[in-house]
């Protein structure tokens, strides 16, 4: 029995000794890369949250990487919780060398945390030589290039049936008033104007940017994503005052506000793109096109077409953007390779890869347009580099997530309240404020 | 818990240590019973005992782990709006569920032990106990949906109050506006202006889709400019929009229809003198009416939106529609434990009270209810526990507006540490207190399990 157990207690040390062997070995710190074809042999782990189609579309990009540097790349998908999934790998041992930060607020968090490598002088100068300004600071944490943005979004877009538009003969409208206006007159012809999806709460956080960044101006759009600028502020009221009366017309919203409270984002899609409208336009970013071409057959640009949010009481149209920013992890046990892979990142050449296969906007304005799969796309893209350094990211997506990223708390919560009963904006910014303090103080 | 209920089924004796009580042979019969309870003790202690002490230490701290706060959290915690609603939303619960769930349970069980397919209906009864919480959750988000196309529950509805309220014609139709219709409280609309035999008066909605114009509906071009013979009043509903927003608000063009089947009241003095409904071509007329002003008026009920149901999930209701699901799932072992409990009732303290002639309401009052005692308190105990930790149900049907008006402590407890908030010294406080609300009621559960070993 004696002899039994020592065996097993060998077995179990031999174990042990081989498992912590696999997970700590292959970390040697290697030379510097970068050259063609000098990465032979190595393995680049990328984490990102995407999944499905765009998973398939970035491995694309990252086989044209894989061709140009021989470094073998593997993906690995998060879900939609990156920060908490790539907190734990680093503390695991198997930090990935590069990750795609989707949000703000986790690259300032993971700088801060001192998890990230700087970019460099390389990529620095390329990002100079490409991008808008204003992405080099989006990436920047005091000053110094952690996250290429490679990947963005164009968050506003309205898209509309162009069929529904025509029947009830609007344009395109250019200002807000037009915009209700023109959605007076498609409620009119039988149709609701806009389909809300306001169980989604960050679609309504998506409206409330629009109109408070062509409202208030770029400077108070910024004070207020840092939080320096109080949400009481008498802007915060007049744009909250702005969308309300949108929000209370039941003219202008499916189903009136209960209505819009039950239909989440894909639904809001289906209001105007499925099979029984009830809506002329939706609001939302360019992947609206995803879902109106992918379930429900529209051919872009044809059935289904997109005018740029408008201007709201005179201020210049606005453009809230999104995107996905490369970093590199200093744990990453192929750190060089990573960096590598972000310069690759920066080129337009990996840019187009993606682009020619949809459903991607990069910022860089060297990307040749004729890249872009189809027109409605070009548009977008152009629309979001003409914008220059006047785009601004997600306000919500900068924010902690306490409060600008959760489910039914902060201020997704409050401004679905808001939709429930526009009728205080004053108590509706007071509560944001509230729920503000308390998410930016922990 | 079933263990509870198993009254007999005692474990053996433990092993007596030999004749002879020599204090070294008791020593190492010590040893031994140590050794053997040692890996039991190792894991408590990994995974019950250390876990909650950490809990209890990391609820002083702050978000990130490193500032001492003292009791911050606990303060913030009877402050917090949403934490209070938590409070009050397990309150319901632990007041409302097993008290529900025991009651129906036994009820059933007695009911269940009088029929013939009394396995067959148990059985369908415990079936939910099969289905994962996660999937019952899914299930019931479905069946509450506001949607009546989607939620079976508001589907019933719908059709049962149509069945009764019948439906309007025209739900989405409006008059336009500032063309001659003004819009009263009510949901019905009626001229601004009266109105006389011999006029011709035009009404113009808007708002229908062409699709949704009952089939045969004409042009109203032709009726609307038929003039008014003597003494008839005569009008034309239509709808004031042509395809691509041509024409004239308030003038009846040329492309534009009529809306059929609308029903059309000419009021003198608050009395309806005349009634009359729309003909293909939005036409009415009213004849022999007496000289004098009139006010057209057309029923709410040309225009009442659809009932679409009840909100199951809007923020009043959505607490009881989830302790619904949570009923669905339950009742059936309520049931089987009560059941179980009512099999070893002594049989002859029944038959004797049936002699002596107790009607069967006196037996269960009096005898039945009595008797079953101690398995009704321990279902409601375990029930009481098991309610206290609800989570899935909760997190899984109450949609995003209104996840902060259905929260329970357990829901609270995730949301604020994982959910976002990354605030687990505010969440381990919510889990102190979670526990010391379990411990009483684990407590008592001991207790008895200890004297029903004695």
């Amino acid at each position: 029995m004696m002899m039994r157990r020592s065996t097993l207690l060998t077995g179990c040390t031999a174990l042990v000794l081989a498992l912590g062997a696999t997970a700590c070995g292959g970390g040697e710190p290697v030379a510097a890369g970068g050259g063609d074809k000098s990465l032979d042999g190595r393995t680049v782990t990328v984490a990102g949250v995407w999944s499905g189609s765009e998973q398939e579309n970035f491995q694309k990009v990252l086989d044209a990487f894989t061709a140009k540097t021989g470094a073998k790349t593997e993906f690995v998908s998060t879900g939609d919780n990156v920060s908490t999934v790539v907190g734990s790998k680093i503390e695991g041992g198997d930090a990935p060398d590069v990750v795609m930060v989707p949000q703000v607020g986790v690259l300032r968090q993971f700088a801060e945390a001192g998890w990230l490598q700087p970019l460099g002088a390389d990529v620095e100068k390329n990002v100079d030589a490409g991008f808008a300004k204003v992405w080099k600071e989006y990436g920047s944490v005091d000053g110094t290039l952690y996250g290429l943005y490679f990947k963005a979004a164009h968050k506003s877009t309205v898209w509309y049936d162009p069929e529904s538009l025509a029947q009830a003969g609007v344009e395109a409208p250019a200002t807000w008033e037009e915009m209700l206006t023109a959605g007076h007159t498609v409620s009119d012809s039988g149709l609701t104007a806009f389909a809300v999806a306001g169980q989604d709460g960050w679609t309504l956080t998506d409206w409330f940017e629009n109109v408070y960044l062509s409202q208030a101006g770029p400077e108070k759009y910024d004070a207020l994503a840092a939080h320096e600028l109080k949400w009481t502020d008498p802007s915060v009221v007049k744009a909250l005052t702005t969308l309300g009366t949108l929000f209370k017309d039941k003219q202008l919203i499916a189903g009136g506000q209960k209505g819009a409270l039950n239909t989440d984002f894909p639904g809001s899609v289906e209001k105007v793109f499925g099979p029984e409208p009830e809506a002329g336009m939706v609001y939302e970013g360019d992947f609206v096109a995803g879902v109106a071409k992918d379930q429900y057959q529209r051919t872009i640009g044809e059935d289904a077409d997109f005018f740029p949010f408008p201007a709201v009481d005179g201020g210049p149209a606005p453009v809230v953007s999104g995107g996905d920013a490369a970093v590199v992890l200093k744990d990453g046990k192929q750190r060089e390779a990573g960096l590598a892979l972000v310069e690759y990142l920066a080129t337009p050449e990996a840019a187009e890869v993606w682009a020619g296969a949809g459903g991607f906007l990069s910022p860089n304005k060297q990307v040749d347009p004729g890249a872009y799969a189809d027109d409605v796309t070009r548009a977008t893209a152009k629309s979001l580099v003409a914008a220059g350094d006047t785009v601004r990211f997600d306000m919500s997506d900068q924010a902690p997530a306490a409060f600008g990223g959760t489910k039914g708390t902060g201020e997704w919560k409050i401004l679905q309240d808001f939709l429930r009963d526009p009728s205080d904006p004053k108590a509706t910014a007071a509560a944001l404020e509230q729920a503000a303090a308390k998410a930016y103080k922990g | 818990m079933t263990d509870t209920l198993v009254k007999d089924a005692r474990p053996p004796a433990p092993p007596r240590p030999g004749t002879a009580p020599g204090g070294r042979s008791r020593r190492r019969g010590r040893a031994v019973a140590l050794l053997f309870v040692l890996p039991a003790l190792l894991l408590l202690g990994a995974l019950v005992v250390y876990p909650v002490l950490f809990s209890v230490g990391r609820s002083f701290f702050d978000a990130s782990g490193t500032r001492f706060i003292g009791v911050d959290n606990y303060t913030e915690m009877v402050r917090d709006p949403a934490t209070l609603k938590a409070i009050r939303n397990t309150v319901v619960w632990v007041v409302v569920a097993p008290v529900l769930l025991t009651g129906l349970g036994l009820i059933l069980a007695v009911l269940v032990e009088k029929v013939r397919w009394a396995t067959a209906f148990k059985t369908l009864l415990f079936l939910p106990m099969a289905v994962s919480f996660l999937a019952a959750g899914i299930i019931f988000r479905l069946a509450y949906d506001e949607d009546p196309d989607k939620g079976v529950l508001n589907a019933a509805a719908v059709a049962v109050h149509d069945a009764f309220a019948g439906t309007s014609p025209y739900p989405t139709a409006r008059a336009r506006d500032g063309q001659g219709l003004t819009h009263a409280g009510d949901g019905s609309y009626r001229t601004a202006r009266t109105v006389s035999p011999g006029d011709t008066v035009t009404l113009p909605f808007v708002g229908v889709l062409p699709k949704d114009l009952p089939a045969g509906t004409k042009r109203a071009g032709a009726a609307a400019a038929r003039g008014a013979a003597p003494g008839e009043l005569r009008g034309v509903a239509y709808l004031d929009f042509a395809p691509g927003g041509k024409g004239a608000p308030g003038q009846v063009d040329a492309e534009e229809r009529g809306l059929p089947g609308m029903t059309v009241r000419a009021v003198q003095d608050g009395r309806t003198a005349a009634t009359a409904t729309t003909a293909p071509d939005g036409s009415f007329a009213f004849t022999g009416l007496a000289p004098g002003r009139y006010t057209l008026t057309l029923p709410a009920a040309n225009f009442a939106p659809p009932y679409d149901g009840i909100s199951w999930l809007g923020p009043a209701l959505v607490t009881p529609a989830i302790i619904g699901a949570y009923l669905w799932i339950w009742t059936g072992f309520a049931m089987v434990l009560i059941g179980a409990g009512l099999a070893t009732l002594p049989r002859d303290a029944l038959e004797a009270a049936r002699m002596d002639g107790a009607n069967e309401w006196q037996i269960f009052r009096r005898i039945t209810v009595p008797l079953l005692a101690p398995v009704l308190t321990v279902v409601f105990v375990t029930l009481v526990i098991n309610v206290l930790k609800v989570f899935d149900l909760v997190y899984i049907i109450a949609p995003g507006p209104v996840q902060e008006d259905a929260t329970v402590l357990a829901t609270q407890m995730w949301l604020v540490s994982f959910g976002g908030g990354n605030d687990q010294g505010m969440g381990s406080a919510l889990g102190v207190l979670l526990l010391l609300l379990v411990v009483p009621a684990m407590v008592f559960n001991v207790r008895r399990f200890r004297r029903s070993q004695r």
